[in-house]
């Protein structure tokens, strides 16, 4: 099924969307893989899986946030409307379990190995940049959950819709690609604090 | 959605996240020492009043997509209770207890409810005519 979009500008003539999935079903599988083997790691309480999952998860979470927000941003941003709505209909349904996926590992991780090594108890010598940390991954959470996830699954329901508006679509993505370069800014800071840790 | 004044729902949704953010942090950068609980259900309270003066001021809205905006909203609260439900597991395991567990779990049933309510509003408020009505939000 595809659907025609009004283009508010005249000179682009009206173009069809893509069918795709609000939430890829197959992507959900290896969602599910990806947290099974968190939680294993988790419970087995080793070091190795618990750096490897706290390291790997959050340079993915950091490099697509950085990408996004630096790279890819831009690059949509100069695209034709029918370009940029079908690079949307293939990136977005991804970015809904990519990113949940990556910080939760991360983060989930990451508390387990400060508890193994005892570095978020505040006797720790590193517990003032552990808390900056906190501080940090907070006010990053507080914008992901509250504008990026939201425009998010928003724009993928207006892309669904049998007349969705441009205008919509553009207010939603801008909103989404500037939540990710603050984001990805903020990971340069997370990434300071966590060398400075993992260095002593 | 008309072009009815909608509340600020996602700024204040974000400052009801950033309440609870700040309480949690308060709590796990003293571990493992017990600390003054007051600071923490102080800005657990102030959370709560805005998550219930968020959903008052949004239900007082006309012409709202409510049928959208539960249709998103109910999904995400599954998500969000499954995750919110790890986390608990993951306190009771590491022995968390008493009053602290209690802040604990009720910030975490402020943040299940919260962040699928901010989903549900951002996409019912584009639902039927496709245009955005005002929530004086900023335009990106």
């Amino acid at each position: 099924m595809s659907a025609p979009v009004e283009t508010e500008a005249p000179e682009h003539p009206p173009f069809t969307i893509p069918d795709f999935e609000v939430v890829p079903r197959k992507g959900l599988v290896i969602a599910a893989v990806g947290m099974i083997l968190l939680i294993a790691g988790i419970a087995s309480n080793k070091l190795w899986p618990l750096e490897f999952f706290h390291v790997a998860g959050g340079a993915a979470w950091t490099i697509i946030d950085l990408f996004l927000g630096l790279v890819l941003g831009p690059i949509m941003g100069s695209m034709s409307p029918p370009a940029r709505v079908e690079f949307t209909t293939k990136l977005m349904p991804k970015m809904v379990l990519i990113m949940p996926t990556v910080v939760t590992i991360s983060l989930a991780a990451g508390w387990q190995l400060s508890t193994k090594l005892g570095t978020n108890l505040s006797a720790s010598p590193m517990h003032g940049w552990i808390v900056a940390s906190f501080i940090i991954v907070g006010v990053m959470a507080i914008i992901a959950l509250g504008l990026l996830e939201p425009a998010n699954i928003a724009v993928l329901f207006e892309l669904k819709k049998p007349r969705p508006n441009p205008a919509v679509i553009e207010r939603l993505m801008k909103r989404f690609i500037y939540s990710a370069g603050i984001l990805g800014v903020m990971q340069v800071a997370t990434l300071v604090i966590m060398t400075k840790i993992a260095s002593g | 959605m008309s072009q009815a004044k909608l509340p600020p729902f996602t700024q204040i949704g974000m400052a009801s996240l950033a309440l609870i953010v700040a309480g949690g942090i308060y709590l796990s950068a003293h571990l493992p020492h017990h600390v003054p609980l007051t600071p923490a259900i102080v800005l657990l309270a102030a959370s709560a009043l805005l998550l219930a003066g968020n959903l008052t001021a949004l239900a007082r809205v006309q012409d709202f997509a409510w049928g959208r905006f539960f249709d998103i909203a109910r999904w995400a609260l599954l998500a969000y209770v499954i995750i919110a439900g790890m986390i608990e597991y993951a306190f009771l395991r590491d022995h968390v207890s008493g009053g602290v567990l209690v802040v604990l779990t009720l910030s975490l049933v402020v943040f299940a409810v919260h962040v699928p309510v901010l989903i549900g509003f951002t996409v019912a408020r584009f639902h039927e005519s496709g245009t955005p009505a005002e929530d004086g939000a900023p335009a990106v």
